[in-house]
């Protein structure tokens, strides 16, 4: 028994030794993408180099939005550093919940891309660095539409975007003219759809803030949705979303895709070529904004710490170090962040997205208009958002279904966001 | 004659295939699952690849070089282990009580402890998570997490225990305590012995019930008492297809508790039937 006890003292002893002491520990809260986990690989460096020892904690986005808004809002102080996207950082900074972003003159700030750099500030105030930035484009199959005799130029209009579809649509060899989000979610089919309602003329809210989905352009758009989609999409489209659609596109059964521009790194079929998303002949595209970012919630106790490692993790070194590292290369660098990733010509050569990724990342314009009186393309950035776009995204798919008429479902996504928008006193 | 005839073919051939396909159905997805593990992300999701394909433990070595597998792991044999030690600690007694010695309103008891089932646990979140982490200081603690778990699973332990303990005849008991026998030895020595079958089978259930939560695991934890419901949970992604690595990792999770299942399959089936049920 005593020669037990000394067994387990000696290695709980060998053990303390054998384990490095850390000056500081960081507990990270990530979403479950590519460019997250590469990190994990990539910033075991940055802990050789400062001693800092990282703990991630990677989560699915909706349970991660569900875990960092109720640690953050009640100040709980589990994470040193947490994702959040571009819906939450305006909002979040203006309630003091994370820690305003300045960084040294190496950091080059400008570098960063205009859009994505407003998108996450408050008042000019950065409050969360992206890692990662994405706009949506349209992907399609150019040796379809050469063999059916039709073309796809940047910022087309919806009709000729309708006639393509129709003339590579041919569901007997299993092949959809296009493929679309319909699954009910506000980052689902919502980012699309408003997209859509966005190139029509059409918003979420007036300048008092009052819902217009009963509009003439919310109508429109939707009914062309629902034609675009209905006729020319796989059967069950109310169920798909990025990764749905991502498959079909993979196994050659849609013969364009209109979505984020990271997918375009995801794809492994040939004849893929890019264009601008389309409009209605109006100004604004139907491309939308989003960037996954890292911000330090207030009152952290390492946040000098953490905003030293965000500094690290969305810096051009960074985008170096990824590219140097014997694991990933040029073709993993995260994207839609910064001007000079996409001047790098090794990145160029892997990426033959790069430069339409960048157009319509520039494009895009989150900023308040007088037609659009909030901030965000597909979304607006208040927080009674969520709720109202889940309420409308159910209608919406409803009416993809045929569940619903179009006019049916405006009018109930209308009677919801009016409640919501009431309740909490706008 | 042949209605005899035709009613035995009906037992003897119709009803054992219908019992295996529905067993197929049943085990189908799992068995996709299994597959899919062995297979990198870019050949799970090609359909050339269905059953053909080069097989990999690159999911399962990625699983427990990069994600921290054994941590979650033993989080998870340590909480469910706990948490169903303590349920029954508490569900033992209490189900002795309601059986042999009901009040009034056992019934009532029983009915309101079944009904807390009834609560969706998303109404609770804010309220579980503020209070844990700002007041009582347990966020992210095993404690929490088998204390949770305990609870959630004590109704159910409560009224499979009731329904054993109500099959032994009451007159033993009473013998038991015309010789003078203590409660504690009427427990020990008599109530447990006799209802052994489904005090087992109920620790199964719990134990398998506690493994496999998800809700609670995944929210009130971030690093220190994280489960494997956690470690799925963080291979889940909305932007790519690894299903590859999903499914190694759920088949990791898995294993453990589809393994148990296996070697108590008869105590199971007899607390399936027997025991929630009735």
């Amino acid at each position: 028994m005593k020669r037990l006890r000394t067994s387990v003292m000696a290695a709980a002893v060998a053990a303390a030794v054998a384990t490095p002491a850390f000056a500081t520990e960081l507990t990270i809260a990530i979403v479950n993408n590519g460019h997250m986990i590469n990190m994990q690989k990539v910033a075991e460096a940055y802990t050789a180099d400062t001693g800092v020892k990282l703990n991630w904690v990677s989560l699915e986005e909706g349970v991660l939005r569900e875990q960092v808004t109720s640690d953050t809002a009640t100040s709980g102080g589990q994470y040193d550093i947490i994702n959040i996207g571009m819906q939450e950082a305006p909002i979040w900074g203006a309630a003091g919940w994370i820690e305003p972003l300045n960084f040294g003159a190496s950091y080059d700030m400008d570098d960063m891309l205009p859009a994505i750099r407003n998108g996450l500030s408050h008042n000019g105030t950065l409050y969360a660095a992206p890692f990662y930035g994405e706009s949506s484009m349209v992907m399609y199959r150019k040796d379809l539409t050469d063999a059916a005799g039709v073309s796809i130029a940047d910022n087309d209009s919806w009709d000729n975007i309708k006639k393509a579809a129709a003339a590579i649509h041919n569901p007997d060899k299993g092949v959809y003219g296009a493929c679309l989000r319909g699954k009910p979610g506000w980052g689902d089919n919502m980012a699309f759809i408003t997209t859509v309602v966005n190139s029509f003329g059409g918003a979420w809210f007036d300048k008092n803030m009052k819902p217009t989905i009963d509009s003439d352009e919310w109508k429109a758009a939707i009914n062309f949705y629902v034609d675009l989609l209905g006729n020319y999409g796989p059967p069950g489209s109310e169920g798909n979303s990025f990764n749905e659609i991502l498959a079909l596109y993979n196994e050659g059964k849609c013969g364009m895709w209109i979505d984020a521009t990271i997918a375009a790194s995801f794809l492994k079929v040939d004849g893929v070529a890019y264009a601008q998303s389309p409009n209605a002949g109006n100004p604004v595209g139907a491309n939308w904004l989003w960037a996954w970012a890292m911000a330090v919630p207030a009152g952290s106790p390492n946040a000098e710490e953490s905003k030293k490692f965000i500094e690290w993790a969305t810096s051009k070194d960074y985008i170096k170090a990824v590219a140097a590292h014997p694991d990933f290369g040029w073709g993993s660098v995260p994207t839609g962040t910064r001007s000079s990733t996409y001047a790098y010509p090794e990145f160029k050569a892997v990426a033959g997205f790069a430069a339409a990724e960048m157009a319509a990342i520039e494009s895009a314009a989150p900023e308040a208009t007088d037609l659009k009186p909030y901030v965000g393309v597909q979304f607006a950035a208040i927080p009674e958002f969520p709720e109202v776009g889940i309420a409308v995204a159910q209608e919406m798919a409803a009416a993809l279904s045929g569940a619903k008429s179009v006019n049916d479902a405006l009018a109930a996504s209308q009677a919801a966001a009016a409640a919501i928008m009431s309740e909490a006193g706008y | 004659m042949s209605a005899v005839g035709q009613s035995t073919k009906f037992s003897t051939v119709f009803l054992p295939v219908l019992a295996w396909l529905v067993a197929l159905v049943f085990f189908f997805p799992i068995f996709w699952m299994v597959l899919t593990s062995f297979k990198t992300d870019a050949d799970a999701v090609k359909p050339e690849f269905l059953f053909m394909f080069t097989p990999t433990l690159e999911n399962y070595m990625n699983m427990t070089d990069n994600y921290d597998y054994w941590r979650f792991a033993v989080n998870s044999v340590i909480t469910t282990v706990f948490a169903t030690v303590f349920t029954l600690f508490v569900g033992v007694p209490s189900a002795y009580a309601m059986a042999f010695n009901p009040g009034r309103h056992t019934k009532d008891i029983l009915m309101w402890m079944l009904s807390t089932k009834m609560l969706p646990a998303a109404a609770v979140l804010y309220p579980m998570t503020f209070l844990t982490k700002n007041f009582l200081n347990l966020f992210d603690t095993h404690f929490l997490i088998i204390l949770v778990l305990s609870l959630i699973n004590l109704p159910i332990v409560i009224w499979m225990l009731f329904t054993y303990f109500k099959e032994i005849p009451k007159e033993i008991i009473e013998a038991a305590k015309m010789d003078g026998v203590s409660v504690w030895a009427e427990i020990k020595d008599i109530v447990l012995p006799l209802a052994w079958g489904g005090l087992a089978s109920t620790a199964l259930l719990c134990f398998i019930f506690c493994w496999n939560e998800a809700y609670w695991t995944v929210r009130l934890t971030t690093t220190d008492a994280a489960t494997l419901s956690k470690l799925i949970e963080g291979n889940r992604a909305p932007e790519g297809l690894f299903f590859g690595r999903l499914s190694a990792v759920s088949t990791a999770a898995v294993g453990p508790i589809v393994v148990l299942g296996w070697f108590c399959q008869k105590q199971l089936v007899r607390g399936l039937t027997f025991g929630a049920v009735k």
